[in-house]
This record gives C-alpha cells, sequence and structure tokens, in this order.
C-alpha cells in the first residue's frame, strides 16, 4: 500500500508563542528539501502539522528522509478517501492489511470533524470496526490496550484513514537556537555530542584539530566524513575548521610537565575554539566529555580545563554511558567511521599517568612557562582552514581516481 | 575467427583494458603504504570494493573479497567455512555436477573427517531444492550449489534451496556464482546467500581477479597467511590494476544482464532448432527459461554420440570456430564428463559433448555461420561414426 499522504507531528517547540514561527518556517524549509526530488509531492500546512500529498511518490524512501529532520515528533502515513461509509470501511482495512505483522489487538477512534457526516463518533467505532473484524479473523477489539489504534478522521474536505505512527527524531527545527562550536576529535563521542546538539535546535561549526606530520591525513579525512554523516541532519552543509595545533602540541609536550599534558592541551583547545566562535558569532562551545570517561574528563579537570572559556560549555554525553552513546552512533552511522583506527591529536603524545585531579596553579604556572603559548594560539587561529561540508560531498574513497575507470 | 567459448574466457573489453593499463602505469604503490600514493592505490581499491555492493542490492562493501578469481574464491569459501564451523557438524551436501574448484575442495574435506552428499542432477542438469532438504542431517554445516553450470548451462534453483536451508536455520549456503553473473539475475538477498563467487574474466574483466562475498557476521577461516590484506582472509599485495579493471567489468555486465538475456536468448533459440534439425546430434541441459526450462542464456551443449568431441572442435576450427569439449579446465582428459554422466545420460553421449558459449559480438549472422559449418562437420563425419557393437 503507498499512502495517499504523509502526517508530520512536531514536538514541544509548537506550544512556544513567539518563537512559533521561527520554528514553523524552519521545518516547513526543511521537510521542502527532503521533498524536493520527488516532483508530484504538495506539502499542505495546517495548524500545529504539515500534511504531505503523495501523488504516487514513494512513501518509504520519503520516510527514510523524514525521520532524520529534527523538529518531527511523529508522522504516519495515511489514506485519503472521500467520506462515504463504503470508502471509509475499505479504507480502514487496507490500513490494517498493509501492517509489517498482523496485531492480535485492535481499536478504531474516530473523530467527526465534519458534522454533517450522517454516523456519529460511536457509531462509526462500530461500523468501521465490525467491518475490519470481519475481513481479518482472529483480530480481536482490546479498547483499553490495543496493539493497533485505527484512527478514522472525518474532515469536511475528506477522510484520513491511519493507523501507524512512526516516531520522528525528535526535538527542535536545527538552528533554531542558536549557534555552538563542536570540537571534533573523530571519536565515537564527539559526533554524538553534536548530534545530540543539533537535535536540540543547535547550529553547529566543527572544529577539529590536527599534528600532521605527527597525525595522518587519513585522520583529517575520517573528520571529513563525520562532518558529512552530521551534514545529513541539517538539510544543508555545516562548516568545518581544520586548526594546526603541532607547534602547540610540541611546545607543551617538552615543558617538562608530563602528567599535564591533556589538562594543558585541552585548555589551549578551548582557548582556539572559543576565538573561533566570537569570529562566527557563536556562544557556546559543544564537547564529547563524559564523566570520568579518561583522565581529561573528571570533575576536577573538567574544572581546571573549564575555567579557560567564559562560553557556556555544553556537554550533552556528560551522565551517559558509554554503551548508550555507542548505541546512538550506531543509530546516527557515524560509528564504524570513528572507530577507523587512525590517531587523531588528542592521543599523541600521551602520558602514562595523566592526571585526573590536575591543580589549576601548577597548571597556570606551567602555561606561563611555554614560551609564547598567546602567540601560537593567535597563530593556530589565524591559519585555520576553513571547509563547507555538504552531504553531497564525496569521501575520497568514493572520488578516488578518474571516474570513467570506473 | 569465431570466437564461441566465452564460458572458458571472455574477450576483454577495450575500456577495461585501458583502466588496466593505466592504472599499472599510474597507481604501482602498494595500498598497505603510508605514504600518499598507497593510499591513493588504497582508496582506489576501496572505491571499486563501493561498485560492486551497489551491483548487489543488500550487500555492503565490507562484505566482497577481492581474490584471484573463481577457483580461489570457492576454495576460500568452502575451506574457510569448514574450518570455522567444524565444531556444529561435520557434514557437508554439494552436487556432482559443481565446478573441480568446488568438487575437489568437497573431495579433500572428506580426507579431513567430513562426510559429503553429492547430489546428482536430473536429464535437464538441475540439482532438486527437494533432494538438497531430503540430504540435510542435524550435522550438516554447509551447503554449496553451483548457479548456472558451466557445462550445460543449466540455472540451478539456488533460491528455493536458499529459502528452504533458511528456514531449517544455522546452514550455511555457498554459491558459485562464476556462470551467472550477468547472464541472468542475481539477488543474493532473495536467494539467502552466505557466500557467493564470481570471477572477472568470464564477463569482459582481466584474469586474476575474482570475489567472493561473505555475509556479514560471518566468520571464515583463513586458509592463507600472510600481511592481513583483505581482511586476513587473502593476504598478499593486492592486485590493484586487475581489481578496479574487474570492477569495471562486472558493473557492465551486471548493468546490461536483463538486455543481454532477451537478446541471447533469442540467438540460443536459433541454435537450438538448428542443432535439432541435425539428426547426428542431440542436445543436452534444459530448453529456454521461455520454454519452461532453466537454461542460462549463453551456453548450448549437444553430443555427437559415437564421435570424440575433440574431433568436432578441431573441425569446427578450420572453419574459424572455437569451441569446447567439457569445461574448459578438463578437456584434455579422455573422460567421459562427470557433469553428463550426474544428469544420467548414457556413456556415449556423456562421452562426446561440445559446449558452445556466446557473447555480445555474436549476432544472428554469427550463428547462421556456426549453423552451416555445424551441418558441414557432421556431414564429412558421417561416415567415421563408431557404432557400439
Amino acid at each position: 500500500m503507498n499512502p495517499d499522504m504523509i502526517l508530520l507531528r512536531f514536538g514541544e517547540f509548537t506550544v512556544k508563542g513567539k518563537n512559533r514561527d521561527k520554528f514553523d518556517k524552519r521545518i516547513t524549509e526543511q521537510v521542502r528539501k527532503a521533498v524536493a526530488g520527488y516532483a508530484r509531492a504538495e506539502i499542505v500546512r495546517a495548524y500545529g502539522r504539515i500534511y504531505i500529498t503523495l501523488n504516487g511518490e514513494p512513501y518509504e524512501e520519503m520516510a527514510v528522509k523524514l525521520k532524520s529532520i529534527f523538529g518531527i515528533a511523529s508522522f504516519s502515513p495515511i489514506l485519503r478517501t472521500t467520506s462515504e461509509l463504503e470508502a471509509i470501511s475499505g479504507a480502514a482495512l487496507a490500513v490494517m492489511q498493509a501492517l509489517p505483522k498482523q496485531p492480535e489487538t485492535f481499536k478504531v477512534s474516530v473523530r467527526r470533524v465534519d458534522k454533517g457526516f450522517p454516523h456519529d463518533s460511536q457509531e462509526m467505532n462500530h461500523l468501521v470496526g465490525g467491518h475490519v473484524l470481519r475481513e481479518l479473523p482472529g483480530l480481536k477489539v482490546n479498547v483499553r490496550e490495543p496493539e493497533v489504534e485505527l484512527r478514522v478522521e472525518i474532515q469536511p474536505e475528506g477522510t484520513y484513514v491511519f493507523s501507524s505512527v512512526v516516531p520522528g527524531a525528535g526535538g527542535y527545527p536545527y538552528g533554531t537556537n542558536g549557534k555552538a562550536m563542536l570540537l571534533l576529535s573523530g571519536g565515537i563521542d564527539s559526533p554524538v555530542a553534536g548530534y545530540l546538539a543539533m537535535r536540540q535546535g543547535l547550529e553547529l561549526e566543527a572544529v577539529h584539530y590536527h599534528s600532521y606530520p605527527f597525525t595522518s591525513e587519513k585522520a583529517t579525512e575520517k573528520v571529513i566524513d563525520l562532518v558529512r554523516r552530521l551534514a545529513h541532519f541539517t538539510g544543508s552543509s555545516i562548516k568545518l575548521h581544520l586548526v594546526s595545533f603541532t607547534d602547540i602540541q610540541t611546545a607543551i609536550a617538552q615543558c617538562n610537565h608530563n602528567s599535564l599534558i591533556i589538562t594543558l592541551m585541552r585548555r589551549s583547545m578551548l582557548r582556539i575554539a572559543e576565538q573561533l566562535a566570537e569570529q562566527r558569532e557563536a556562544h557556546g562551545l559543544v564537547t564529547g566529555d563524559s564523566l570520568g570517561q579518561v583522565a581529561s574528563q573528571t570533575l576536577g579537570s573538567m574544572n581546571v580545563i573549564g575555567r579557560t572559556t567564559v562560553l557556556p560549555l555544553l556537554r550533552p554525553l556528560v551522565t551517559m554511558d558509554k554503551n548508550e552513546i555507542i548505541r546512538i552512533a550506531r543509530q546516527i552511522g557515524t560509528f564504524e567511521t570513528s572507530i577507523l583506527p587512525y590517531e587523531d591529536c588528542c592521543t599523541l603524545f600521551v602520558p602514562k599517568n595523566p592526571t585526573t585531579n590536575p591543580n589549576l596553579n601548577i597548571v597556570e604556572n606551567a602555561e606561563a612557562g611555554i614560551l609564547n603559548l598567546q602567540e601560537m594560539i593567535r597563530q593556530a587561529v589565524a591559519t585555520v582552514e576553513t571547509m563547507n561540508i555538504t552531504p553531497e560531498i564525496q569521501s575520497a574513497v568514493e572520488s578516488a581516481g578518474q571516474d570513467d575507470w570506473f | 575467427m569465431h570466437y564461441f567459448d566465452h564460458c572458458a574466457s571472455s574477450p576483454p573489453q577495450e575500456e577495461v583494458i585501458r583502466t588496466m593499463a593505466e592504472i599499472m602505469a599510474k597507481h604501482y604503490a602498494n595500498p598497505s603504504s603510508l605514504h600518499r600514493s598507497g593510499q591513493e592505490a588504497r582508496n582506489l581499491l576501496e572505491r571499486a570494493r563501493l561498485v560492486i555492493a551497489g551491483l548487489f542490492p543488500g550487500t555492503a562493501a565490507a562484505d566482497w573479497l577481492f581474490t584471484s578469481g573463481g577457483t580461489e574464491s570457492n576454495n576460500m569459501a568452502i575451506a574457510g567455512a569448514a574450518r570455522s564451523l567444524g565444531r556444529r557438524g561435520k557434514h557437508l551436501i554439494t552436487s556432482a555436477i559443481e565446478h573441480p574448484s568446488v568438487y575437489d575442495t568437497c573431495k579433500s574435506l572428506e580426507r579431513e573427517g567430513w562426510t559429503v552428499t553429492y547430489l546428482p542432477a536430473n536429464e535437464a542438469g538441475s540439482v532438486s531444492a527437494d533432494d538438497v532438504e531430503e540430504a540435510l542431517t542435524a550435522q550438516t554445516a554447509l551447503v554449496s550449489i553451483m548457479h548456472v553450470n558451466n557445462e550445460t548451462g543449466t540455472i540451478q534453483p539456488v533460491g528455493e534451496i536458499g529459502r528452504r536451508l533458511k528456514e531449517r536455520g544455522n546452514v550455511l549456503f555457498h554459491v558459485d556464482g562464476v556462470q551467472s553473473i550477468g547472464k541472468v539475475k542475481v539477488d543474493l538477498e532473495e536467494c539467502r546467500i552466505d557466500l557467493f563467487s564470481a570471477s572477472a574474466h568470464k564477463v569482459g574483466g582481466p584474469r586474476g581477479a575474482g570475489l567472493l562475498y561473505v555475509r556479514s557476521g560471518l566468520q571464515l577461516a583463513p586458509v592463507y597467511r600472510g600481511g592481513g590484506q583483505e581482511r586476513n582472509l587473502r593476504p598478499g599485495t593486492e592486485n590493484v590494476p586487475a581489481i578496479v579493471a574487474a570492477a569495471k567489468a562486472f558493473r557492465l555486465a551486471v548493468e546490461s544482464q536483463a538486455e543481454r538475456a532477451d537478446r541471447m536468448y533469442a540467438l540460443r533459440e536459433r541454435l537450438l532448432a538448428c542443432i535439432s534439425a541435425i539428426p547426428e546430434l542431440v542436445l543436452n541441459g534444459s530448453p529456454d527459461v521461455a520454454a519452461g526450462g532453466q537454461a542460462a542464456p549463453n551456453i548450448v551443449n549437444f553430443s555427437y554420440p559415437g564421435m570424440k568431441p575433440e574431433v568436432i572442435v578441431h573441425m569446427l576450427e578450420k572453419h574459424q570456430i572455437l569451441a569446447s569439449t567439457k569445461s574448459a579446465c578438463s578437456s584434455k582428459s579422455d573422460e567421459p564428463s562427470r557433469v553428463l554422466l550426474a544428469m544420467g545420460l548414457p556413456r556415449d553421449r556423456a562421452a562426446s559433448g561440445i559446449r558452445i558459449s556466446f557473447g555480445d559480438e555474436h549476432g544472428e549472422a554469427e550463428l547462421e555461420w556456426l549453423c552451416g559449418m555445424l551441418r558441414k562437420v557432421v556431414h564429412k563425419l558421417k561416415p567415421l561414426e563408431r557404432k557400439e557393437g
């Protein structure tokens, strides 16, 4: 069964008075982009909802795209019929038969908005339910805990019949809650942190630190792949800022505070990110920190590292279990890329015994002892390389060699 | 020269040769090297894998291994699965009409303590899914059945076998698809295939390049030891030019499969009609799919009972026609065809089989020429028939 329409429902943002227009506009734009490839599909806006009329365009393909749009709480494939009892009963049966697995119990919920329709909701529940029961032996009615709720809405323009409610990505439309910089290492956590921040309506620009020749170009390619994956959820593109961290990192590695190397590196990274945020008019920094996961993510380390910046430090994963993070990484399609074994600069020069509870005074003294640290930070910001990553750009593998070789 | 031996090896396509030559000249670095040239070679290899995965719905790039060809793929699949599955049970089901690279690998497993059931084929060259199901025991770990037989061209019911095996649960299914790609539809997902072998030079690609599909989540035991390439299953420096050229050949073959099949079935029908009209010759194998049979579109097998098939091959060659006796791999031995015997054909018919296999360069004119020559050759040989006492 290819449905006639898709009904999109939105999350909590629809109740937020003044911002509502902004949210509405943004989500409509993203839905429009998602269905742009389907010439016959039409978008109809209604109060608090959007309908997509398919006119024969494929539902399954479109559903995959809709699932990645932030702000859509759920959606339902709908059959549309004329408001006549026989047509409605027929559509109800078709909807039930199209379920991936035949349920044991169901109930019918009819809403009669068009009061001119001859039967009221109660009568309709019995009439439609009776028809379905006769045609599908073995099915039973359970009004309290039905496996499937078959819904019928009788509107003046026609009747909508549907049963499945597909969960959407939820959250807020992308970019409706301000902009922040995402510190993206290439590991498992930071892409997930980015995804969750984006889902909450944050627009992101990614910052990646590389230490060529200590890190390889493969590590950078990997980060580009991750940003591309995240860009799928924006409907447009994400900027990626590549920061050369080699000078700072080698200076820190030589400053004779082995156990503080990570702390010092993270502090410099935050300073660079903060300056980039200022240039890019972003008002927060997003990191993949998860409490206690590594030495730099203990509460003591977060305290000493976080003091470097006055911007809000957003840590979507801070209380999340590693397995939970991995589950999301798999779901959003970043896991396989994240586990590729290319070293990023965070794993370089890692001391055997990094401190889990750095002392702020000692850290500040160590920084004061690094010659030209502020200048190197300024230089790193000045020489940043910025790329615009769209979901469409090809990876190094996809664009290898000459097209006509394949 | 009319080359009617495509099933033995097919002429490489111009653009495949160009791909191979250009990559050979430019990308000689080892894909395992860290430097940029090495990474470029690695990326070419991985792009080839993406192209292959794109040809087979439901498969991912990571499921495909590059090998040196069909024989190696079959060995790796069967021996590799046997070694990793031994604990599940040591019974294997295959057929008596498999290619030697499957048949002899199974024979060698018998020396390692495996029990092997070799199923026969019917007179049309087809193995039955019922027979496979009946042969299953609690010890059965692996079933290996080819997709298209290389001598008769009969398409085996791999879809039906795959479905029944999955109903039974824990039995792996290997399919030797060397003769099927580009000729008949290959749907690994629909047929529930766990392991699938293919060879590039059967589809206009280079020799020395093949594929092995290993369903994700399946662990094969390594047959070779070395530097860890191809998921440690086929170590050795990758043959990048041949692999990319193979990807191109496979793509061209698969993308035009439906059109090719239609065209070739029409040619095959003419050839069948011509051979049927020569009373001395008898057709082996199955009728066309359109006639309710299970024949691949590009292979015709017939016998001239009482005549040594080599004589016919040599006579045809005099008239610029190249054909084969049995499969090229075993055509030097004087024995009757194991495949034709397994179909229950009498010995004189099984010992006199000729295979015609055609390609994209053939049209009606070439087929007419072939038919004319067959009539001529049979007429000349007629007085020399050996009549069974």
